[in-house]
């Protein structure tokens, strides 16, 4: 059996371009399976950390998605905003270690404006518990000498070409009805955010008294008739908000947030509710996950496409060994000899490939990561492969096996029809 | 050595036999000359010596068992250790050296392989010896064989037939892609070398020129009593 194995493998090696180029297809098909995966993964991975470290987000009795999509990822609106004092007063419960207020709901050349207090910078986390850092410039430290300070995000920055001193003004609400603009009070951006892979990317940060004071002299969403507040002379009213839109809550210890939880939901003075941002974050997932499925799907395809060129490789080869296989046929070799060596012939070029595939993929990773992660914030981790990455690789095998055997079967087929004179 | 007894052939599908032999018998070490015109069922008989085809009705036996009385992995081994085998061309594997290519029997059939060492001492030597009897020059022997001539392909297509002494050789039309002088001398080679070994020869073609040499010549036409065309279309 050894002897025939050598055979198969002068064989293999005096065909092996053309079986280099197939083991370089199913290489292929295996890193985009992987890398598939892998960025699948990696992307719901950072989706559900797009906030960490917080155990409870706080807003004003509405669906827990909702609150999730206003509160974290900006889109949408509250249908109520949260009084400050109610907030307070949760804060004050033995079980909670801080709390930090969100203001939303103006914007800047589409950029959602969060108003904050510098307490944000330090208590947002996000992935595994990674605190904001800045790629230049400062936080705003919330005095009223630096009222008008402003933080963007990275995408902001990237998108509309922004460095540290650029003068912004902040349109009121979505921005979407022409001349509601905060023209007369301009932020000057003082800091700017590294690439985080979340909403914050997309954020343009005041702080909380700024809303304040650049909405002193509207009411009802229109500037008052009559009124103009300077920039200078805001300082000089009280600029501590009444009613902010949503706030996210630490706890001393995680063991009481359903406690806590509880106590938001029943609190007397107000409609309030407290989602767990892990759990909404899931919920959340399963509405946007479709196009997680679909790219899952489409790897499958190219997998498919990859093994049936195998096939096709090997069955096209297989015309021209005809000569061969009636040759080891005429010495001695059984047709079972021959299914054999095709058989394992097939099973070492996927394994081969896989192989090859897998270290790819590891290299791209390597080489790819850091550029991924600081243009589009996705973070590839190169962790050990997930079992569905496993599985994967399993069903790539098992696949490469079994199409390796219908070339077997047709050459086991034709070199008993065959005998030992082929008709070709 | 081989005994045809009432043999009646179809290719499968055709519905009529293209193979008729009442009987036909090769004695130990003789040499058989078998020739017909193209098309004439002569590859069909070889088939069926060889046991690689089994006949509808009668039998082929080689050295008192018949084919149809093996499995079909028996019949494989069986014909390993007994039948050398020699094609019209590309007898050997290209990506093989030539004295790899002569070896090749032995690493098939243990019987081939244990008589060639009890002759030669080992299937190596055993082949070395071939390929001098064969007249192939020592500098060819370690050259894969797909870059030998034809002439010189078919010498060691022979001496591969050769190794471990095998009951039968047959060969399908070894000359037809030589020209006259290589084939006279490849007439010789093959004949003696047969002696020698004391294998029995049966040889095919349509070249009635090469039949002086041999014990027997046979008419495949004489032979074959089935009306119809032997060769499926």
């Amino acid at each position: 059996m050894n002897s025939l194995l050598a055979i198969a493998w002068r064989s293999a090696w005096n065909r092996r371009s053309t079986l280099a180029l197939v083991v370089l297809s199913v290489a292929l098909s295996t890193l985009l399976l992987l890398g598939f995966e892998r960025i699948r993964t990696d992307v719901r991975e950072n989706f559900s950390q797009s906030v960490s470290g917080t155990d409870l987000i706080v807003g004003a009795r509405t669906g827990a998605v909702q609150l999730m999509l206003y509160a974290v990822f900006r889109v949408g609106g509250a249908t109520n905003n949260v009084r400050m004092d109610s907030l307070q007063a949760i804060a004050r419960h033995r079980a909670v270690d801080w709390m930090v207020p969100l203001s939303l709901g103006d914007s800047h050349h589409g950029f959602p404006v969060l108003a904050t207090t510098p307490a944000y910078f330090t208590r947002f986390l996000y992935r595994d518990r990674q605190p904001l850092a800045l790629a230049r410039g400062h936080f705003f430290d919330g005095t009223l000498d630096h009222l008008y300070d402003a933080v963007i995000g990275a995408e902001v920055a990237h998108a509309l070409g922004y460095q540290l001193g650029q003068h912004i003004t902040l349109s009121h609400g979505s921005g979407a009805i022409p001349g509601a603009e905060h023209a007369d009070k301009p932020f000057t951006v003082v800091g700017i955010l590294e690439r985080t892979g979340t909403p914050v990317d997309r954020t343009v940060h005041i702080s909380l008294q700024a809303m304040e004071a650049i909405h002193l002299d509207w009411a009802a969403g229109v500037p008052l008739p009559g009124m103009k507040i300077a920039p200078e002379q805001a300082r000089n009213f009280d600029l501590e908000p009444k009613q902010v839109t949503a706030a996210l809550l630490g706890l001393k210890s995680r063991a009481a947030v359903f406690a806590v939880q509880r106590a938001v939901n029943d609190y007397n003075g107000e409609a309030l509710m407290a989602v767990l941002p892990g759990v909404a974050l899931d919920e959340l997932w399963d509405v946007v996950g479709v196009g997680e499925r679909a790219l899952l799907g489409m790897s499958a395809m190219v997998a498919f496409v990859s093994l049936a060129g195998l096939v096709a490789v090997v069955l096209a080869g297989l015309n021209e060994r005809r000569r061969e296989l009636a040759v080891l046929r005429a010495v001695g070799a059984a047709p079972r000899h021959v299914l054999l060596m095709l058989a394992t012939e097939g099973t070492l070029v996927t394994l081969a490939g896989v192989g090859l595939g897998i270290v790819a993929t590891v290299l791209a990773i390597v080489a790819v990561g850091p550029w991924l992660q600081a243009h589009y914030g996705i973070g590839l981790t190169l962790s050990a492969p997930t079992v569905e990455q496993w599985s994967l690789v399993a069903a790539v095998i098992v696949a490469g096996v079994l199409a390796s055997l219908v070339p077997g079967w047709r050459a086991y087929r034709l070199s008993l029809a065959d005998g030992l004179s082929p008709r070709t | 050595m081989i005994d045809v007894h009432h043999l009646r052939y179809a290719w499968p599908g055709t519905g009529h036999d293209c193979l008729a032999i009442d009987q036909l018998v090769v004695p130990a070490g003789a040499s058989l000359f078998l020739h017909g015109p193209s098309g004439g069922g002569k590859s069909t008989l070889l088939g069926l010596l060889a046991g690689v085809l089994l006949p509808r009705e009668g039998s082929v036996s080689l050295l008192g068992t018949p084919w149809s009385s093996l499995s079909g992995a028996r019949r494989d081994g069986f014909r390993a250790d007994h039948v050398g085998y020699v094609f019209q061309q590309f007898n050997l594997l290209p990506f093989l050296s030539v004295l790899d290519n002569v070896v090749l029997p032995c690493r098939f059939s243990a019987s081939r392989r244990a008589r060639a060492c009890e002759d030669k001492g080992s299937a190596q030597a055993a082949a070395e010896e071939l390929l001098r009897e064969v007249n192939l020059e020592r500098g060819l022997w370690m050259r894969p064989a797909a870059r030998l001539s034809v002439g010189q392909q078919q010498r060691v297509a022979a001496a591969r037939a050769l190794i471990g002494r095998p009951e039968v050789v047959i060969a399908d039309e070894p000359t037809s892609a030589l020209d006259e002088p290589l084939r006279n001398a490849f007439m010789d080679l093959l004949l003696t070398e047969c002696r020698v070994a004391g294998s029995a020869l049966v040889f095919v073609s349509h070249d009635e020129r090469l039949a002086t040499r041999f014990d027997r010549r046979l008419s495949l036409a004489d032979l074959n009593h089935a009306a119809a065309p032997a060769e499926p279309a």
